[in-house]
């Protein structure tokens, strides 16, 4: 017995007061570590076994599927017109909000905010109401042969929607640390307005820049409840990965849909390597971490 | 002297405050187009459809037994993986900024999983591992516990959905901590736990009640993982966001717009729950 208590007496003579007993501490990190692995790692293995259930062969024929396709082709189309215009939207958003002073700015960026908020369900069902055959302009604009909900552009407009803040709120903290003194030096050296954006400005940002359109891009592939909403799952046409997954899943299909699945789980640990390495290189030039 | 206050009176004055920073106006214009047309214009439809309904209409919507039942289960499964997070999540973030040991930078960078993985597909995950036949389901299931296609099966995947909200809001605070007033305590006779307890617990009660909110709001909401697990049986375990899908599928519209506008009237009064938390911190701690 009191051999058993040895070791432990000596290293508590030597523990910082500032430290837990040892037994505290692997009792901790015991319950983090369990936690994270059946909450986070579990799921995460899940997908990439059940995709890979019957073999190789059948995890690749998912991807011969032409719904499954069409499905991963929509789904990059829309990332190619959302991420841009989020990430131009940002920066001017940003250079605003951070390099001139005026009134009203903290309700400016809350507005900014304010689709994180808002559950992803209402975010489709708002653009229903507007753009829907019973809403406000749809009878109008179908008279006219534009369907916007139940077709790609409703898709798009709701997954601008969903992803609108990413990058705005990545710059507005950053560029609001930086101030004005280098843009300032540049202009009174004579330099355009937008040289100085593009060769003071931007190389400052850069990294914060690609921080947000990251995890714009991540968000933009994977939304599924806005999408759900307008998109009307027609399948070939209107059906991105996410939504293709959730088919496939009701059809018992569950290596097709957990192979398209695994896609998407690969997006996210990729997007999570580059948003770590990124924090660790470059800490100082990125908002990064504040909140989500 | 005169010149400066010249200055700080026109600032009164113009907008923006006087810059030799050109593109206010282009840059400001798009920002207020664009939002105001992405974001302002559609949510502004919610908020007009609502008024159509009236009070006494959303009251009609909300006491519907079925609507109720949704609104009841999101609320309180929410609010029970709210509070669960809120334990795991101080423990994550004590072990990943105070302790050292392998493995330690790869769990830091997974927390953020339920953030960067789709939802959908945390859903057919989560719904795989649980049900009868999952690698959880199955021994669990010997034990005639059943996860998946119940309410438990909500409340795991919200504890998924909301663990990165508390573990990010609590983790800078803790990493900042002076270890001067840990040493203090302790000199002054406190016990470790006494010091855990009285000492650093309390400056970090406002993230923790943030990241709480943050983790409670987002659940609320959340649908895609929800839905695969959740068995979505009207009155047990149907979750408001389904509800409103459900209520559009029937063309009901003015249903799925009260529902839509209860929902959104919880978010705001958890978004300015959040804003009062950290100005009562700002006042008490003199930080967020």
């Amino acid at each position: 017995m009191s051999d058993a208590l040895a070791p432990a007496i000596r290293i508590a003579a030597t523990r910082r007061v500032t430290e837990e007993a040892p037994l505290t501490r692997y009792l901790l990190i015991g319950v983090a570590v369990a936690f994270l692995g059946l909450f986070l790692l579990l799921p995460l293995a899940v997908v990439f076994t059940e995709a890979l259930t019957k073999g190789a062969g059948a995890f690749f024929a998912t991807f011969d599927e032409p719904d499954a396709r069409a499905a991963i082709r929509l789904t990059l189309l829309v990332a190619a017109i959302v991420v841009p215009l989020n990430a131009v939207f940002g920066i001017c958003a940003a250079w605003a909000i951070s390099k001139f002073s005026f009134p009203g700015k903290s309700v400016l960026i809350t507005l900014i905010d304010l689709p994180f908020s808002v559950s992803p369900v209402v975010s489709g069902l708002v653009y229903v109401l507007v753009f829907g055959s019973q809403g406000l302009l749809g009878p109008t604009l179908s008279s006219h042969g534009i369907q916007i909900v139940f077709a790609i552009p409703g898709i798009v407009l709701a997954t601008i929607f969903v992803t609108f803040p990413f990058v705005a709120r990545e710059l507005i903290p950053l560029m609001q640390e930086q101030g004005t003194v280098e843009e300032e030096a540049a202009l009174t050296l004579g330099a355009s307005g937008f040289r100085t954006f593009l060769t003071v400005t931007l190389p400052n940002i850069k990294w914060g820049l690609l921080y947000g359109v990251l995890l714009a891009n991540a968000r933009a592939m994977g939304e599924f409840g806005a999408v759900s909403v307008v998109s009307g799952h027609i399948r070939g046409l209107t059906n991105t990965i996410p939504l293709q997954v959730e088919i496939l899943y009701n059809e018992y299909n569950i290596v097709s849909a957990f192979a398209l699945a695994s896609l998407l789980a690969g997006l996210a640990l990729v997007t999570l390597g580059i948003k770590t390495l990124l924090e660790w290189r470059y800490a100082g030039q990125i908002a990064g971490r504040r909140r989500h | 002297m005169s010149a400066s206050t010249q200055i700080v009176k026109r600032k009164a004055r113009s907008f923006p405050a006087p810059s030799v920073i050109p593109g206010f106006r282009a840059t400001f214009g798009f920002t207020l187009f664009y939002l105001s047309l992405v974001v302002l214009f559609p949510l502004s439809m919610l908020v007009i459809r609502a008024s159509e309904l009236g009070l006494a209409g959303l009251y009609g919507v909300a006491v519907e037994p079925r609507v109720a039942a949704a609104l009841r289960t999101s609320f309180f499964i929410s609010f029970a993986a709210a509070a669960i997070d809120v334990v795991f999540g101080l423990v994550t973030a004590w072990v990943l900024t105070r302790y050292e040991f392998p493995g330690r930078r790869f769990l830091d960078a997974i927390v953020d999983l339920p953030f960067a993985l789709p939802t959908a597909v945390a859903g057919i995950a989560l719904a795989a591992l649980y049900a009868p036949n999952g690698w959880l389901g199955e021994p669990l299931a010997d034990y005639d516990i059943k996860i998946a296609f119940t309410r438990w099966g909500i409340l795991v995947a919200l504890v998924f959905v909301g663990l990165p909200f508390v573990v990010r809001t609590v983790q800078p605070l803790l990493a900042e901590i002076d270890v001067e007033l840990e040493e203090a305590s302790a000199t002054l006779g406190a016990s470790r736990a006494h010091t855990v307890w009285r000492v650093l617990l309390p400056p970090i009660l406002p993230a923790l009640l943030t990241g709480f909110a943050l983790a409670f709001a987002r659940s609320v909401g959340e649908y895609g993982s929800v839905i695969f697990i959740a068995g979505n049986l009207a009155y047990i375990s149907e979750i408001a966001p389904l509800l409103i899908i459900v209520k559009l599928e029937q063309f009901d519209y003015a249903g799925a717009t009260g529902i839509a506008t209860i929902m959104l009237a919880i978010s705001f009064a958890v978004l300015l729950a959040i804003n009062l938390i950290q100005a009562w911190s700002q006042k008490r701690f003199g930080h967020v």
